[in-house]
């Protein structure tokens, strides 16, 4: 309270120097955007302290979308846990599932068959286009334009469509268990997948020729919002977010989980660590994820990827961590076990909360319209900063 | 003349405009379906398709029935007086401008030998009820986009009346009327001979009105709605329709001041309305097009915009024409 009166007053002095605002006696006033407001991506709270159209001052307040999943956890057997993981990050539930099949595997030291593997990659990228599909279209609207959230829909329907005949759901999947997945991918199930690889490499130009280039969207992002590499790894900002400033980390090619040594891609770099780079580096990405599924599904092994599991077991005593590369960033399972057939404690580590962190720190003395697209830029998802 | 029967013009005039106010509210039905079909097909969607069975033609006027039913909200702590008359003055003033609008060689309410300068004067009443909106809701949004559209509208109003300017200059007169007469031939229409004027005038007219990528008084990520987030049911509606007769309102005076207004493209005087209306069309075509591609300028680049490039480029336009006016006589 004492540091906004501080904050507040700062400002007055300058004020008291400009005769006009001398004359007119201006004065900061407060708005509260969300926790029903159409930009702030589901429950979020944003106090501003405005001065006009400037941003003074952000302070986000969480805690809305808040279900107690971690505590729900403690009182599950490890088998019911994974239903949970869809609901704690919903656009990209596949990941979701497996941070946590990843964590407990690390654990009981079960080993997965290769053929799960490599469906696990091939689902995992699918779940990242899909989620960086609904981040371009909802970035984009956050701009006013509305037309690329439908495109954007009309794509990720696709990829919807090839998880509902695979496993049944089109939002909480449940397919990446522990030792496995549930099941096996359907016959044609391959040639389907490279269809769309190859029609969404045709998509991604049609949408960078509609954004690329039109000088509003550039004047939007570009220069707005910069979040220079020393300030982004210490807000612990991390996913494409982190490597649109400039930082060359990916877990999948520093901490490699699953196979993802034995496939080629390219990691995206920002340059001038704007809004605009970490857009750019989302539909880059969403290129290399295409090439990453080729590639598995042309090395795709026989076998048989499901895994048979005892419906409850104890995992040895102690603390684990597993993290793997959301699509927004570092997704982390921490795990602390007494040897029992429930988890301890079960932390989940969602990046949207760091990354949300940023944002105050980097919007001051921008306009509101800016403030929305830096929200928009770093793809927050609300489920993963309140849990 | 009307119907064959002679009567006074003051008659007459009462007959036409009541008349146009008919077909106009008609065609504000018409324009919000219209919008909505064309941004549905523009998002590989259909739009509504249900209500009335073909292609949901009735959709709007059940969405009217809706709001005219619906409870009348005001919030406790407006200004009741202000958050009242703000819709009227909207809607009123939107119809206004119809006295002057030249439908067909004899279908005009009421010819003035000002008609022009009367439309400039009647739209910017709009500006003071956008703001009485924002203020008398008593909200901060409110407050934010009727400041907003106060000084977005008063930018964009002067290079908006410069473009003009240029059309007067050639016709010699501020009638509606005689500046569609000048324009007798295609190569007459002031969109050849003024194709400057005209860019300017539709940037402008596309700000005046509030539209993508203009549409910063009412931005829903920003402000949520803007002026009008605490107007419900049938006072959103008069907000709601004020916008698209707007829309209706600056095409049509696109099409009588630069693409010949009742003229046919060869000439031709038969059939003068419906060239009008068509021409109209295609021009509030070309704002929806706008809205559905376009993101949003951000509010330092709209008046940026203004005051650094179409307020010289009318100034130009202006310039260019009154020494060539000048040469050729």
């Amino acid at each position: 309270m004492d540091e906004k009166e501080l904050h507040i007053g700062e400002h007055q002095e300058q004020d008291e120097q400009n005769p006009v605002a001398r004359e007119l006696h201006t004065e900061e006033f407060l708005v509260n955007m969300g926790p029903q407001h159409p930009s702030t991506h589901g429950v979020c709270r944003l106090l501003l302290t405005m001065d006009g159209e400037v941003i003074v001052k952000v302070e986000p307040y969480i805690g809305y979308l808040h279900r107690a999943i971690e505590k729900i956890c403690e009182n599950r057997i490890y088998n019911q846990i994974t239903p949970f993981m869809d609901r704690f990050e919903y656009v990209s539930s596949m990941l979701a599932d497996w941070v946590y099949a990843l964590c407990v595997e690390r654990i009981g030291q079960i080993e997965v068959s290769p053929r799960a593997e490599y469906l696990r990659v091939i689902f995992g990228e699918l779940q990242r286009i899909a989620s960086h599909l609904i981040y371009w279209g909802v970035f984009a609207m956050d701009l006013g334009a509305v037309t690329p959230f439908l495109y954007g829909l009309r794509e990720r329907e696709m990829i919807m469509d090839l998880f509902e005949e695979t496993c049944g759901q089109r939002l909480t999947y449940n397919y990446i268990r522990i030792g496995g997945v549930s099941q096996d991918i359907n016959p044609g199930f391959e040639q389907k997948c490279k269809k769309f690889t190859s029609y969404m490499c045709q998509v991604l130009e049609d949408y960078e020729t509609l954004l690329n280039e039109n000088p509003i969207f550039l004047s939007r992002t570009k220069n707005i919002g910069v979040a220079p590499p020393e300030l982004s790894v210490a807000y612990g900002v991390s996913g494409p977010s982190l490597r649109a400033s400039g930082v060359n980390w990916d877990i999948r090619k520093d901490d490699p989980y699953g196979y993802y040594e034995k496939f080629e891609f390219e990691i995206p770099q920002g340059k001038n660590y704007d809004t605009w780079d970490r857009y750019q580096a989302r539909v880059i990405e969403m290129r290399e994820s295409c090439k990453i599924i080729e590639q598995a599904l042309d090395g795709l092994p026989e076998g048989d990827p499901t895994f048979k599991m005892r419906a409850s077991f104890k995992l040895p005593e102690g603390e684990y961590y597993a993290r793997i590369e959301s699509s927004r960033g570092e997704m982390g399972c921490y795990i602390v076990s007494k040897g029992e057939k429930k988890p301890y404690r079960l932390k989940l580590r969602g990046s949207s909360f760091n990354n949300l962190m940023i944002i105050p720190e980097i919007s001051k003395g921008l306009k509101i319209a800016d403030l929305v697209a830096i929200f928009a830029s770093y793809d927050i998802i609300m489920p993963e900063v309140d849990r | 003349m009307f119907l064959g029967i002679e009567l006074p013009q003051i008659v007459l005039s009462a007959i036409y405009f009541a008349l146009t106010l008919g077909v106009v509210l008609l065609m504000a039905l018409f324009l919000v379906w219209w919008e909505r079909k064309v941004s549905a097909h523009i998002q590989v969607r259909f739009g509504p398709m249900m209500t009335g069975k073909w292609h949901g033609w009735s959709q709007t006027l059940a969405d009217a029935l809706k709001l005219l039913q619906k409870e009348d909200i005001v919030p406790r702590a407006a200004d009741k007086g202000v958050y009242f008359w703000a819709p009227v003055i909207v809607f009123g003033a939107t119809m206004m401008t119809f006295v002057v609008i030249p439908w067909s060689p004899r279908f005009i309410a009421a010819d003035l030998n000002v008609g022009i300068l009367y439309i400039i004067a009647i739209t910017t009443f709009t500006i003071i009820s956008l703001l009485m909106a924002g203020w008398g809701s008593n909200n901060k949004y409110s407050l934010l986009g009727g400041m907003r559209s106060a000084a977005q509208i008063v930018s964009y109003e002067v290079p908006l009346t410069l473009s003009i300017m240029g059309v007067v200059l050639l016709a010699q007169s501020l009638s509606m009327q005689d500046i569609v007469a000048d324009q007798n031939k295609f190569w007459n229409w002031n969109i050849i001979r003024q194709p400057l004027g005209f860019l300017v005038y539709l940037v402008a007219a596309t700000a005046e009105v509030n539209r993508t990528p203009f549409d910063l008084p009412e931005a829903e990520q920003e402000l949520v709605a803007g002026f009008n987030v605490e107007y419900s049911g049938m006072k959103f509606a008069m907000f709601f329709l004020a916008e698209f007769v707007n829309m209706f309102v600056v095409a049509a005076i696109a099409t009588a001041l630069f693409l010949g207004g009742w003229w046919g493209p060869f000439g031709n005087e038969s059939l003068g309305w419906l060239w009008f209306v068509l021409k109209s069309m295609g021009v509030v075509f070309v704002l929806m097009w706008f809205r559905w591609t376009y993101p949003r300028l951000r509010v330092d680049h709209l008046m940026e915009f203004a005051w650094k490039w179409l307020l010289p480029l009318a100034f130009l336009n202006l310039l260019a024409t009154g020494l060539i006016y000048n040469l050729v006589k």
